[in-house]
């Protein structure tokens, strides 16, 4: 087998050295109860080539060729070709967590430089190394507001993905954390704040808003934060669209920004690996759950950079860490991490307003839903099913919005529609045509 | 004292936000085909930010000489054995990458229409019947992230199990060689942990687990989460016993598969009275690490526990697979979407190389590499637990410390000879362990370089135990001050602001 590299022969001479004569011996001492007496049934390995031959024709069985309107929390953006020229490095590919500091700087520096970009992005003090993903930053993000606020109860957006929210509910649901919903302004798409305002109490720890929201509209955040701090809670800003921080007001009213890196050059993938990441004001620092990594010295004098603050982690505290994250998204903060530098402070200013001049140009053609400002997704009413529509589409190779019926009864005529600097001024036309 | 590789340019790289200029760019959008859109008028100027304030501007020249500067300061598999126990760092095979990023699957959305998916629906399809056959349970769900969301899941299935029954119970069982994630997981669940002590073979105690399990009147244990084989590279002979006496009383039995390394092809979890465990696809089936993830961490359970697996569950209907999301007993989601996709993709590339038995037999070389070192280091290093050794060896540094070098010094002498250090100090139970696991992808050549490393510093420690307190010495970094770190914690890069700012 071509990933074993040993001869037989080193086989038998190292098994002699293990005083043992054959192989079976070393599995010898496990319980005959416990034994598989039979192949595993699985079919024989196959070389290379029919491996990629497998799996080219699964790829071959998806919608590859197709424009798509889909957004929804993932993105299609453009992936600049370095991204994967630095991450196929098999120094920081097949790396492990960089416990040893002085073998590990490569992943270090970079994980600090990640640390600070999201710090600048959201206008937050501090930012640890990510999370698994959005969904599972938010539950994480209100356990957090929890510890800090001595409090039992979160407030979440109905405009919040809905995903993100399932998740939530499930964490939530044995933690002793009851969850409750608040809705949107039927003509706005944004936050009914005012239900909002009903629903705040002293046992609220947290408020969790998302701007852009799941119908792609831009949220009054400072009004949120005020209401909010005005009953002692925290405000939770939730992020699906990255490239969004490249135009909108970062969230500086926020204590906590939890979010989705998956607009940063990360593909689609069928729904992952993504990268998620929990930023705060600086004076929730030892709050944070997850990795942290931070600046001092080597015993020369140079800078260095290691793990730290590890007394919040599993590892450490056990039971009483601030979350059991162990394992977490690096690589894929990488990815995002060189999108960054790529597209840099310009690049992603520019980047973001192609993504708002595109959608902008659909909603000429397509009318929105709801009145309040949005980025690159809107909500639009349909005349007929939006399934029927999509159906129709799908003929010309054209994947329509995502109706909405599932998650909100009440918009089930509705389509949600995303646009980025990847979609076709003709397919927006042929989409606007089968709307009409 | 030797300096000279930090003299090179590419050993004293700048941070990002040092090296930038503003003006530089190291991209260039294409022309709008649609009118430009003004911020401002479109979202309202308050909501349009000025800039992003110290972000990065630098070239594409500058940009992938920053990171391939930063990367050769990495150990890696591809440069050597990295021995890390209980991480299983193994090769990572590169079609498996070239696999993942074929645009069908690595622009499918998620939202897509099923029709227009199945070929991503037939990977997890596929990957799911064969980590079923390959654990010996009944259902599964590749939803996790990682080991520690996997074992959040598969807690949570228990306590879901449990109340259906009518009751969640109260706490956990955690042996003492347990991983940090399983405690912490436990009390995230909602759990209280209590901590039950191996005994001298190094294996759970199956009498005093018994009588904790007799003065349990109130049947307030939920379950015993226990890894198999033990973070020590024991396998736990009496398992089926331990299964038995939980099972008994109503328990359920969680197995941490971190060490699946171990089993693959010779026993299966299913078979030796598991109700629900976790995979970690980063350790047993080789997809990257990544500098710390992305990770896979699937739940298989058994037949009872299925009800309550998080939706969407994949089903095949009328010829075509479907998402089924009717599941009334479901815990729900625990992450949005399907998973990281994108290494179930890897794992399977990894098991179809391997086939069957192919699998076995990488086992078989991971008990056989683990054996070795443990039969050449053994004169050296003492074991503090002679039973049979599995995928791993646990040493301590008991000889060692007597002379004043620990196990965090001994592997950072380890780094000097080209090596990435064993896992320090984990499992605590043992006193300044170190945890050895080579993994099947070692030639015997790369064993013994390790070994003899492995000999040279004991043998240094016996002649000059200080010159190994200081080490490493032939690295671009020095012993990290990781105490300064904590004690002042810099978590981010700011700008250096000059006296006069500073004064005002
Ligand atoms: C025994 C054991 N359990 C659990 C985990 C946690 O897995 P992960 O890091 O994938 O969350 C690890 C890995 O570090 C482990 O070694």
């Amino acid at each position: 087998m071509r990933y074993l590299p040993k001869s037989d022969s080193e086989r038998k001479e190292m098994l002699a050295a293990c005083g043992i004569e054959t192989a079976e011996e070393l599995y010898a001492h496990l319980p005959a109860e416990a034994r598989l007496n039979r192949p595993l049934d699985l079919a024989p390995g196959i070389s290379e080539y029919e491996i990629i031959d497998f799996f080219k024709a699964r790829a071959a069985e998806t919608a590859d060729g197709y424009a798509s309107f889909l957004g929804a929390g993932v993105y299609r953006h453009y992936r600049p070709v370095l991204i994967d020229t630095i991450v196929s490095r098999g120094e920081f590919l097949t790396s492990y967590t960089p416990y040893q500091a002085e073998i590990a700087q490569g992943t270090l520096t970079a994980i600090f430089e990640f640390q600070t970009m999201i710090c600048q992005l959201t206008g937050m003090d501090v930012a640890n190394a990510s999370m698994y993903d959005g969904s599972t930053a938010v539950p994480e993000a209100a356990m957090m507001a929890l510890r800090v606020t001595g409090r039992n109860r979160v407030l979440v957006s109905r405009v919040v993905h809905p995903e993100y929210r399932q998740v939530l509910t499930t964490y939530a649901k044995h933690q002793g954390m009851p969850v409750a919903e608040f809705g949107y302004d039927a003509e706005t798409g944004q936050i009914d704040l005012k239900d909002l305002e009903r629903k705040l109490d002293d046992d609220t720890a947290a408020v969790i808003i998302q701007s852009p929201n799941f119908f792609g509209v831009i949220e009054n955040v400072q009004a949120a934060a005020d209401l909010a701090h005005r009953r002692g809670a925290l405000l939770i800003f939730v992020f699906a669209e990255a490239v969004s921080l490249g135009i909108l007001e970062p969230p500086r009213d926020a204590d906590i920004v939890a979010g989705e890196l998956q607009s940063f050059a990360i593909s689609p993938s069928f729904g992952g690996p993504y990268a998620g990441i929990i930023a705060s004001k600086e004076k929730f620092l030892r709050q944070l759950p997850g990795r942290l990594v931070g600046e001092t010295l080597d015993s020369n004098g140079n800078r260095a950079f290691c793990l730290t603050l590890s007394t919040r982690e599993q590892h450490i505290r056990r039971e009483k860490a601030t979350s059991n994250i162990c394992t977490n998204q690096a690589l894929i903060a990488l990815m995002a991490t060189v999108f960054m530098t790529v597209y840099g402070k310009a690049g992603l200013r520019e980047l973001a307003t192609q993504n708002l001049s595109k959608a902008h140009y659909l909603s000429s053609k397509v009318k929105p839903r709801f009145t309040g400002p949005f980025f690159n997704e809107f909500v639009t009413t349909a005349k007929s099913a939006p399934e029927e529509i999509n159906q129709t589409l799908l003929a010309r190779k054209i994947i329509g919005g995502l109706p909405l019926g599932t998650h909100y009864p009440e918009l089930a005529d509705s389509l949600l529609l995303c646009a980025t600097e990847m979609t076709r001024r003709a397919d927006m036309d042929t989409l606007a045509e089968a709307l009409k | 004292m030797i300096r000279k590789v930090r003299q090179h340019i590419s050993q004293n790289e700048a941070l990002l936000f040092e090296e930038t200029s503003p003006g530089k760019a190291g991209y260039q959008l294409p022309e709008l085909d649609v009118p430009s859109v003004d911020p401002q008028a479109a979202l309202g100027a308050p909501n349009v930010r000025v800039e992003i304030e110290g972000f990065p501007e630098v070239s594409e020249v500058e940009a992938i000489r920053h990171f391939t500067r930063l990367s050769t300061w990495n150990y890696a598999i591809d440069l050597g054995l990295y021995p890390l126990g209980s991480c299983t760092m193994k090769y990572n095979p590169r079609v498996n990458e070239f696999v993942a990023r074929l645009d069908g699957l690595a622009w499918a959305h998620p939202y897509q229409p099923e029709s227009l998916s199945q070929g991503a629906l037939e990977i997890i399809a596929e990957l799911e019947s064969a980590l079923l056959e390959i654990t010996g349970m009944d259902a599964i769900t590749l939803q996790p992230a990682a080991g520690a969301h996997g074992e959040f899941t598969g807690i949570l299935l228990v306590r879901a199990y449990l109340e259906s029954q009518g009751n969640p119970r109260k706490k956990i069982l955690v042996p003492d060689s347990a991983h940090g994630t399983n405690p912490a997981t436990a009390s995230m669940a909602g759990y209280s942990v209590q901590n039950i002590k191996s005994n001298a073979k190094g294996m759970m105690d199956v009498s005093s687990l018994a009588r904790l399990l007799d003065e349990d009147t109130n049947n307030e244990i939920a379950a015993l989460m226990v890894t198999n084989p033990s973070t020590l590279g024991i396998f736990e002979e009496d398992i089926a016993k331990v299964a038995e006496i939980l099972h008994a009383k109503g328990a359920m039995l969680y197995m941490d598969g971190a060490n699946m390394n171990a089993l693959v092809g010779l026993t299966r979890p299913g078979d030796f009275g598991v109700d629900v465990m976790h995979l970690n696809l980063h350790k047993t089936f080789s997809t990257p690490h990544g500098g710390g993830g992305p990770g896979g961490g699937p739940v298989a359970v058994k037949k009872h526990l299925e009800p309550f697996l998080p939706i969407p569950r994949l089903k095949r209907v009328n010829e075509a697979w479907t998402f089924d999301y009717k599941f009334p007993q479901s815990i729900g989601r625990v992450r949005a979407f399907y998973g990281n996709f994108g290494v179930l993709v890897r794992a399977l590339a990894y098991i179809l190389a391997h086939g069957g038995n192919g699998l076995k037999n990488a086992t078989i070389d991971a008990l056989m590499n683990a054996n070795y070192i443990r039969r050449k280091l053994e004169p050296y290093y003492d074991l503090p637990y002679d039973s049979p050794s599995m995928h791993e060896v646990v040493f301590s540094d008991d000889r060692q410390s007597k002379q004043g070098v620990r196990t965090g010094d001994l592997a950072k002498r380890l780094i000097d000879y080209g090596f990435h250090p064993y896992t320090v100090s984990f499992p605590t139970i043992v006193h300044g362990a170190i945890m050895i696991e080579p993994t099947e992808t070692e030639s015997k050549r790369e064993l013994d370089l390790f070994i003899d490393a492995m000999i040279s510093i004991a043998k240094e420690i016996e002649k000059d135990p200080k010159f190994v307190l200081q080490a490493p010495y032939l690295t671009r970094t020095s012993r990290v001050d990781e105490v300064t770190a904590a004690r002042r914690p810099i978590v981010r890069w700011r700008p250096q602001r000059t006296s006069s700012q500073a004064a005002d």
